[in-house]
């Protein structure tokens, strides 16, 4: 998708004025991270997983050539194909000629966000070859023509009305002309829709919570069912997966199944949980005749042994966006591209380069929510830190910022001079201040008082005026 | 491995050594059924702490910074106050500009190791110096080793009452209800939780009325609330919410950035909040003008 990233400040101004998505973020900012309190709760050894998942998503990406190599050997021992993509355009060639050869005209889709970044659906549309998204969330938002907000929850920038209105424009020419008003009604017609494209696809395409090295499944988690149907009813099933999405042992899936659903909603483990491993075998009763992994790097293999690895441990439970409150202020369209919240404030600026993503790890108050959160503890400030930190290196943090840190630098390492003039700033707020106590407008500080008041000081100067003139212990 | 030289541990400079407890009766037959009585000794008895003010506390509520005295003397430290500190170095760190924010804290480190401990009424600050000043030095062993020691003792102020001295009451009166917002860095990075409201929970007259969502950002964020002035305001338009929602009279927390920040707000919007500092309240300066109210002359 084209990045709207640089127009980051843009974008928060529309977000903010949006009624129904701020109505959506009321529910969403306590509905997620109140299930997962609960689930957390309900699971004494939760920390203990955490620090399990860590580990074992840390060893993995040490090992990542062994592990990856492991699980090509396995596909390709049960029949399935391995076709490695250095990029992303690598990645859409490698799904178009796999479509073509099966003479495809529609495939299916259940949710992948790997799908997204490497904006699959319009090279398959250019091509001649209509994808269906099969996720409701994702469903949604493809009828629309809007890239989804929430990696695990796409639509959840919407109302119930706005897909009541979707739905009604879209479904009435296959014979739908009610406006639906229930939740459950609006589910049962995207069913009834849905199906007919299921049983009419040549191709499905799924994407992969993990990649199991020592089986070489690929393995998904959805609530609706819809990857299955979209894996097993095609003739060819492509998995598309990054490439940190491998780890070791069906163990270790499990260990990692464990933190994911109660991290993402709260679930003790999401409905359908489903491994997929290689094409249909003589016997079995049904299943795919070509099952195909497409292993997408994307530039994620230069942020292995750099100060930004810890990013490569996320699996994608969106936990970390649902605490956020920016995110819970803005949405996730605000980001301007894939992956919003705080792993896109790390991920985005890897992906499509700093100089577009700049504002993203900048729009943090590095309150750490989402650290405290994350079920494979990625510190997502300290990444965040390192963003600003290379920004700053490369002269993109903006002049006037950098020029006010100077002057602070200098005043603040000598002491004698700092505390003169903050004896003047000192004095000169509070004589001016002193009768209200605050100020509604001050010079140079607009950012602030367009919004707030701002407290002038105590009067009787500074604390250490006052302490020197008291004679306290300075040294 | 980098190995650094251990910490000689605190002083006891009046050769006061922590209480074993009462001598054993020789002549009882049975052995004593009931803890031995608490020592009337001050905690903090022997202890030199310097004081981290915070440039905030100094330059805008110095109060904050007279109330920790207090609270530490009530404790039976000794408080000095370097006067060759400044500001923790957080603006440039955050800002991602590490050099600057190596040459500052490297100045904090100087002005602080020959203390027992350093004692900051922030946990913003507080955390920068115990959990940020070490890898600040990465590539400097000898500095990083003299962060580490200055980071080790580095107490945000309610922690170190309770945690360190474990200071359980105060002698204060405030009247009315309050709530306490949990500050960002105190909370996650240092901890702070409990300790405030188990040392408010002493004050005579006070009743806590916990807001929902206490741990959620108010939208301070140091720089963050002018460079992103409409989100920060998006985010205290919740946390003023949830104030207002308690029906509390005061708010408290530990942090003067963020006590700002909501002041601000409550007052632009007319809400009649008094907003304090934790530590104001515990030593019995909850009389004193409130953040953005006029002072009587």
């Amino acid at each position: 998708m084209q990045s709207t990233a640089h127009a980051f400040k843009d974008n928060v101004e529309h977000a903010l004025v949006d009624g129904n998505l701020q109505q959506s973020l009321a529910l969403l900012k306590v509905g997620f991270s109140e299930r997962r309190r609960q689930a957390v709760e309900r699971l004494p050894e939760f920390e203990a997983l955490r620090d399990r998942a860590r580990d074992i998503k840390n060893h993995a990406l040490a090992h990542l050539d062994f592990y990856l190599e492991a699980f090509e050997t396995k596909v390709t021992a049960h029949g399935g194909h391995v076709h490695w993509a250095p990029t992303a355009a690598d990645a859409r060639g490698i799904i178009l000629d796999i479509c073509r050869e099966a003479g495809a005209r529609t495939v299916t889709k259940s949710k992948s966000m790997i799908a997204e970044e490497i904006a699959l659906n319009e090279h398959l549309e250019a091509n001649g070859i209509e994808p269906v998204e099969t996720d409701l969330g994702e469903y949604i938002i493809q009828l629309r023509r809007e890239p989804p907000s929430h990696i695990i929850a796409p639509a959840v920038h919407l109302t119930k009305d706005q897909v009541a209105d979707t739905f009604l424009e879209h479904h009435r020419k296959l014979g739908f002309d009610k406006r639906l008003t229930e939740r459950s009604d609006l589910v049962a017609e995207a069913r009834q829709v849905l199906r007919r494209r299921f049983q009419e696809a040549d191709v499905g395409i799924t994407g992969a919570n993990f990649l199991v090295a020592e089986t070489g499944s690929s393995m998904l988690v959805t609530n609706e069912g819809n990857a299955d149907l979209g894996n097993t009813l095609p003739r060819v099933h492509i998995v598309i997966a990054s490439i940190e999405k491998v780890i070791p042992t069906l163990e270790d899936a499990a260990t990692l199944l464990r933190v994911l659903a109660r991290s993402a909603t709260g679930q003790e483990s999401s409905s359908y949980t489903t491994f997929n491993t290689g094409p249909k075998r003589p016997g079995d009763p049904d299943g795919p005749a070509q099952y195909h992994v497409v292993l997408l790097d994307n530039g994620r293999s230069g942020v292995l042994g750099t100060q930004m690895q810890d990013m490569l441990r996320c699996i994608r439970c969106g936990a970390c966006m649902n605490h956020c409150p920016v995110y819970g202020a803005i949405g996730g369209h605000a980001y301007g591209w894939v992956y919003p919240g705080p792993i896109g404030a790390v991920l985005t600026p890897q992906l499509i380069g700093v100089e577009e993503a700049g504002n993203l790890p900048n729009a943090s108050t590095f309150c750490g929510r989402c650290e405290s959160v994350c079920p494979v503890r990625i510190p997502l400030p300290k990444l965040m830190r390192h963003w600003r930190e290379r920004e700053f290196e490369r002269h993109l943090t903006p002049a006037s910022i950098r020029q006010g840190l100077a002057l602070w630098a200098f005043l603040a390492r000598r002491p004698a001079l700092y505390r003169r003039l903050t004896g003047i700033a000192n004095r000169t707020l509070a004589l001016f201040g002193r009768a209200a106590g605050r100020y509604a407008w001050l010079p140079l500080a607009g950012g602030w008082t367009r919004y707030r008041d701002f407290p002038a000081p105590q009067r009787g100067g500074t604390f250490h005026a006052q302490w020197r003139a008291r004679g306290g212990a300075r040294r | 491995m980098r190995q650094c030289a251990p910490d000689a541990g605190p002083p006891y400079a009046h050769g006061i050594v922590p209480s074993v407890g009462i001598p054993y009766d020789l002549f009882m037959t049975h052995p004593p059924v009931s803890a031995p009585a608490p020592s009337d000794r001050p905690p903090g008895l022997g202890l030199t702490i310097g004081l981290f003010v915070t440039c905030l506390v100094d330059m805008f509520r110095p109060s904050v910074g007279f109330a920790a005295v207090k609270l530490l003397e009530d404790a039976g430290c000794r408080v000095v106050v370097p006067d060759t500190q400044t500001c923790c170095g957080q603006p440039a760190y955050n800002s991602g500009d590490r050099g600057d924010a190596r040459k500052v804290a490297a100045r904090v480190i100087a002005a602080f190791e020959g203390f027992d401990h350093v004692v900051v009424p922030s946990g913003s600050c507080g955390g920068m110096i115990a959990h940020h000043f070490p890898a600040l030095f990465d590539d400097d062993p000898d500095m990083q080793c003299r962060a580490e020691a200055v980071a080790g003792k580095t107490h945000e102020l309610m922690s170190f009452l309770v945690d360190v001295l474990d200071v359980r009451r105060v002698a204060a009166r405030y009247e009315g209800s309050v709530t306490y917002h949990d500050s960002c860095s105190g909370l996650r990075e240092l901890g702070v939780k409990a300790q405030p409201r188990a040392l408010l929970a002493s004050v005579d007259g006070l009743k806590l009325v916990e807001m929902a969502n206490p741990e959620v950002c108010c939208g301070f964020g140091g720089t963050f609330c002018v460079k992103y002035p409409d989100i920060s305001n998006a985010m205290l338009i919740d946390k003023t919410a949830a104030i207002g929602a308690t029906g509390a009279t005061t708010l408290l927390a530990g942090d003067l950035g963020c006590l700002m920040n909501m002041a601000g707000k409550l007052q632009r919007d007319g809400k009649a909040v008094r907003v304090r500092h934790t530590a104001e309240v515990l030593a019995g300066m909850g009389d004193i003008a409130a953040i953005g109210e006029p002072e009587t002359p």
